[in-house]
């Protein structure tokens, strides 16, 4: 049993330390008495979260061989937070007293899901565009004007390549993969690249408005578009 | 009322920033600015010795003393420079026309601008020089949003 003054960082009048070496608060409130939907009260700084986002980057860069392998171990560090944002943001009902959100089983809805439930609770709005790709139809894009983990962040000109929101996308493929649809891969663009696709047919006046505008490209599996079709065939 | 120009000086001495915003000031190489950030760093550490030691005032804790803050302000005829330092040893001297107002409140802006857009960017490493786009351009965009 650890006595209370070997943790200093927690107030030793607040825990109880049970028999089996759990810790619970006295007043009887551990998170699953928690009111699930704590969506007015839950914003965080965004100064905190860019300094411990410089040190996910560091954390990431070392012994990486390029910005390909950089951009995937961001994705790799997003991943899991996708995927219990799925369940989290399921259970959190909009109104409450209602039941929960059933998981979005059809691909339209996922995607919607994703554009607005999903990014509201990460960036406190909507993601700013969602289009099918004119070039394979198991690619979507969608478009964010000025993501929030980019807010701070320049990148060095022998980086150019590199798209820190490369952690959004690794969400994203969390959120898709969780809910039945695999994906390819899921990955971050800045419009003007060729990479970009079609999305990056804005114009230049777009690119001066705004130059961080970033496009994740959702690459879906081709067994989600077989059943999707067989879906479509169903109703 | 015009900004001309603003360097950044790292507490080492070495000149790590330095964007000029108005035309107006003659040009220097860049030696000569690195001569110009050098000098004033030594100038400064020296003023602040220069200092009688200050009388602390009565009802200030014990653990933080009133420090002399050195070198302040440089004017000519034709331009002030404004020296603010942070307490990590930085300096952001910014080069006005003498009768600019209110250099204070840019001062600090332009410290807040460094904090958001230099201090938070993962690829810069503290006291080297500053190449982050986002700062010159909020930079640009602050000072000639200005009246």
């Amino acid at each position: 049993m650890a006595s209370p003054a070997s943790t200093p960082s927690v107030p030793s009048q607040a825990l109880r330390i049970a028999p089996s070496g759990l810790r619970y608060p006295t007043n009887k409130k551990t998170i699953y008495d928690r009111n699930l939907n704590r969506t007015r009260n839950a914003e965080l700084s965004r100064a905190a979260f860019a300094f411990l986002f410089i040190e996910m980057i560091n954390y990431a860069q070392r012994q990486v061989k390029g910005i390909t392998d950089l951009e995937k171990r961001l994705n790799n560090q997003g991943y899991p937070l996708g995927l219990k944002l799925l369940d989290l943001l399921l259970s959190r009902s909009s109104t409450p007293g209602q039941p929960p959100t059933t998981r979005p089983t059809r691909l339209l809805s996922l995607l919607q899901f994703i554009t607005t439930t999903l990014w509201k609770a990460l960036f406190g709005r909507p993601a700013d565009a969602l289009e099918r790709s004119a070039a394979s139809p198991a690619e979507y894009m969608i478009s964010d004007n000025e993501p929030l983990v980019n807010t701070f962040v320049s990148v060095p000109r022998e980086m150019s390549q590199l798209n820190c929101a490369a952690y959004v996308a690794g969400v994203v493929e969390g959120v898709c993969d969780g809910a039945g649809f695999r994906t390819v891969s899921v990955s971050a663009h800045w419009t003007g690249n060729e990479d970009g696709g079609s999305g990056a047919a804005g114009g230049g006046r777009e690119k001066v408005m705004w130059p961080g505008k970033t496009v994740f490209l959702i690459r879906f599996a081709k067994e989600v578009l077989e059943r999707e079709e067989m879906l479509g065939k169903a109703l | 009322m015009v900004v001309f120009s603003l360097l950044v000086v790292n507490k080492a001495g070495g000149l790590v920033f330095n964007r000029e915003f108005h035309t107006g000031l003659a040009t220097l190489s860049s030696n000569d600015l690195l001569i110009l950030a050098g000098t004033f760093h030594g100038v400064h550490a020296i003023t602040r010795q220069l200092a009688p030691a200050p009388v602390q005032p009565p009802n200030t804790p014990q653990n933080f003393p009133v420090r002399a803050s050195g070198l302040e302000v440089l004017e000519s005829s034709h331009f002030r420079l404004n020296c603010f330092q942070t307490i990590t040893g930085t300096k952001f001297l910014l080069i006005t026309e003498p009768a600019q107002p209110n250099v204070e409140i840019i001062i600090r802006r332009v410290y807040e601008l460094y904090a958001d857009f230099v201090m938070k960017n993962p690829f810069y490493t503290v006291e080297m020089p500053i190449r982050c786009q986002k700062f010159d351009a909020a930079l640009d965009h602050f000072i000639k949003s200005r009246p």
